[in-house]
């Protein structure tokens, strides 16, 4: 299997082998960070732009070590501090970029499908790190790299999803991913917060968090966004908290073994409490931790299968 | 001078004329219609293989002059509308400055009078600034030139106004044509809601934000006996409301634009912005029902809701960029694929794009009746075209069929006995 795409918009539209693809990929890089000396010369010469339209700390510093380390040279832009805010088009920044010579843009935009607009119109490769409420592929690609990694494999495992699936991107992306390789996903959630019609993608919903828990090999806990409630029609936190929150009591009700995920940042005692977070059933820290390999392999592999880049 | 269109398959629902004839065109106005008219005719047009119709009639056009003049002017849409075999439009009242009062429609009339190439008729609003609380003078508006009514783009919110507003219409004798959309149930939505929607994490429009609202509006009208009509029907539910009214001998009648019967949501995977229009294009099955409702005739005719916008309004985040596609010069072609497809006769489709449209409005276009003015278009059922951004006479190039070919090409059009399309190089 070769990789052929010169960029990675989401995980919808991929096969089940590319997917594994990133994911062997992935592993090799991760021997790499585990060196004294953390830097391959893969991509040595090439330059790499993080472009941030929402404000993303985690995310934006895992891309830049994963190029960093792929010996890339790394420009990040921050909307604060960019020509957007004189207005610029999104494809006029682009094409802008594009000018400077640039091989790989990293783009984090609030909008749903700004990375495949932008795509279309530059012959830089474009990897989406987050668009509005659509996808965010490294973030699936590094849960279920570590899933992998924890449980030997992601066929037949069931993994719940838990929180406001309707507004998130790590949701949907893992939805493709995990029901791509074999996995049975449960979305469990308040009704307000399940996106119309989710049970065409393939996956069981529920509202009912120890119905969700009850046979999962993993859960994935979503930040719960209360900034997006604009009409107050989201429960409140406390009675979120109650309902949905993964606590202790809960989990004593689930496989002795769950493993507890979670795309960060936290919000303790809303989501999840914290005895939880930094319990033995955690790997939100590895999370992290895999998210730099997982991002190499995806820059390694778009950068190689583009035409414009090797030239 | 006379001109002779020759041995053409004259399709003519207002006068049930469905085969081959010539037509003579005497002082600008339809002289004969038969079989093998023998006469001294100035020009000649041979018609043969082609098929020749009243020129269309689309009841729902915006022209966006006077002000977006960089989108369309009433010189361009008409020069498209003419490229489309499209001869007499309703423009929309929606223009940068509301058609709300009688110098604004004036000032178009008069716009129209010196620029136009088709026959352009004036939509007025039904209230100041289609803000939905003052109506209109609507009275002095008809005085001006104005021969319909609608706040197209938005709704009238209160019942009570938009009642009085029916009632004042009635009274005028002017048709009422609404966009039937609750905002406060659309707000935001940028395209159908479904699992297309949640796919692609776009908010979504639900139907009943369209379909409450025409039922409101032909209850309204017909607490009063009015007429009213509703423009560009796009699903299921708002299909059935126009069927069992129509049932029950209320006075409405119905158009839908074609995008809503050849595309459904799954066109707008990609994000292409030209797929975006308010109403959004609905789910698979709307689209079979208002292929169903043109057959049985719930829906009376087909409007191209042509809606210019330029690149920078386009090409831009799928849910920052306006709404709307432009339509006037697919229209026919992307409507022929009923009657390819065996789901109209041509015939019918004609009548929904000539005489049905007319017969609502109350004009005296859409026909090929001995004493009409003589519009007419001529075009090959058959013959095939890539519709591209070059092609277009409008001044935007928002199509949502770029790209794909059609089957149907315009070859001539003719306004009052003149050949205006195709156009000198």
């Amino acid at each position: 299997m070769k990789w052929k795409r010169k960029d990675l918009l989401g995980l919808e539209d991929l096969s089940r082998e590319e997917i594994e693809l990133i994911l062997e990929t992935a592993r090799s890089f991760k021997e790499v960070s585990k060196r004294e000396i953390k830097k391959v010369p893969a991509l040595r010469g090439k330059t790499l732009v993080n472009l941030f339209y929402e404000p993303s700390t985690r995310t934006r510093i895992s891309f830049e070590l994963a190029a960093k380390r792929l010996s890339l040279d790394v420009i990040n832009i921050a909307t604060e501090t960019s020509s957007v805010r004189k207005g610029e088009t999104l494809i006029d920044t682009g094409k802008n970029i594009e000018a400077l010579r640039v091989d790989i843009i990293v783009m984090r935009h609030s909008s749903s499908g700004a990375a495949a607009i932008l795509s279309r119109h530059v012959r830089a490769s474009v990897v989406n790190a987050g668009d509005g409420w659509h996808e965010h592929p490294t973030q699936a690609l590094l849960d279920m790299f570590t899933l992998k990694e924890k449980l030997g494999k992601i066929e037949g495992l069931h993994v719940s999803i838990v929180g406001d699936i309707s507004h998130s991107r790590v949701a949907r992306s893992n939805i493709w991913g995990l029901t791509k390789l074999g996995a049975q996903v449960t979305v469990c959630a308040p009704k307000i917060l399940i996106p119309l019609a989710i049970e065409q993608a393939g996956v069981r919903v529920t509202y009912d968090l120890d119905d969700a828990l009850r046979n999962a090999d993993a859960v994935n806990v979503l930040r719960m966004q209360f900034e997006r409630d604009e009409v107050g029609a989201f429960p409140k936190q406390l009675e979120y908290f109650k309902n949905y929150g993964i606590t202790q009591e809960r989990l004593a009700k689930a496989k002795k073994n769950i493993l507890v995920m979670h795309p960060g940042p936290i919000n303790r005692g809303i989501e999840i409490s914290s005895d939880v977070a930094d319990g033995p059933h955690s790997v939100i820290l590895e999370q992290v931790t895999n998210g730099i390999a997982v991002r190499m392999a995806v820059l390694f592999l778009v950068a190689q299968a583009n035409e414009y880049i090797k030239r | 001078m006379k001109l002779l269109i020759k041995n053409g398959h004259v399709v003519d629902p207002a006068n049930h004329v469905d085969g081959v004839c010539d037509i003579l065109i005497e002082h600008e106005r339809i002289a004969k219609v038969g079989s093998a008219i023998k006469v001294d005719a100035h020009t000649v047009i041979d018609a043969t293989g082609k098929i020749v119709i009243p020129g269309i009639v689309d009841m729902h056009v915006h022209l966006r002059e006077p002000g977006r003049e960089d989108k369309e002017t009433v010189s361009s849409g008409t020069k498209a509308a003419l490229h489309g075999g499209v001869t007499s439009m309703l423009a929309m009242a929606n223009t940068l400055q509301t058609i709300d009062c009688p110098e604004a429609v004036r000032l178009l009339r008069q716009i129209i009078e010196k620029t136009a190439y088709a026959n352009v008729y004036i939509t007025a609003a039904i209230t100041k600034g289609r803000m939905g609380e003052h109506i209109t003078d609507i009275a002095r508006l008809k005085k001006e030139g104005a021969i319909a009514l609608s706040d197209d783009g938005a709704s009238v919110d209160a019942d009570n106004i938009m009642l009085e507003a029916l009632k004042k219409a009635k009274k005028a004798k002017m048709l009422v044509l609404c966009h039937s959309e609750d905002k406060r149930l659309s707000a935001g939505g940028v395209m159908n809601a479904g699992f297309t929607s949640t796919k692609l994490g776009l908010r979504g429009i639900s139907k009943e934000s369209e379909y409450k609202r025409v039922q409101r509006d032909i209850d309204l009208a017909a607490s009063i006996d009015a007429c009213v009509h509703i423009t560009h029907v796009s699903c299921k539910e708002s299909v059935e409301i126009v069927a069992q009214a129509k049932k029950k001998g209320i006075r409405v009648t119905a158009d839908t634009a074609p995008h809503y019967f050849s595309l459904s949501e799954e066109a707008v995977s990609g994000y292409d912005t030209n797929t975006k229009m308010n109403p959004p294009l609905r789910g698979k099955d709307d689209m079979l029902a208002i292929q169903q409702a043109l057959r049985d005739g719930t829906i009376d005719a087909i409007a191209s809701d042509h809606a210019p916008h330029t690149e920078n309004e386009k090409e831009i985040e799928f849910d920052r960029a306006e709404f709307g596609v432009i339509g006037l010069e697919t229209e026919l072609s992307v409507s022929l694929a009923l009657v390819h497809a065996g789901a109209l006769t041509l015939s019918e489709l004609i009548a929904k794009l000539t005489r049905n449209p007319a017969k609502i409005l109350g004009i005296p276009k859409g026909t090929l009746s001995v004493g009409a003015d003589a519009d007419v278009a001529v075009f090959s059922k058959d013959r095939e075209w890539l519709v591209e951004k070059k092609v277009f006479f409008s001044k935007s190039k928002n199509s949502a069929f770029l790209g794909k070919t059609l089957k149907g090409l315009v070859e001539y059009t003719f306004v009052k006995g003149k050949r205006v399309y195709p156009y000198a190089e």
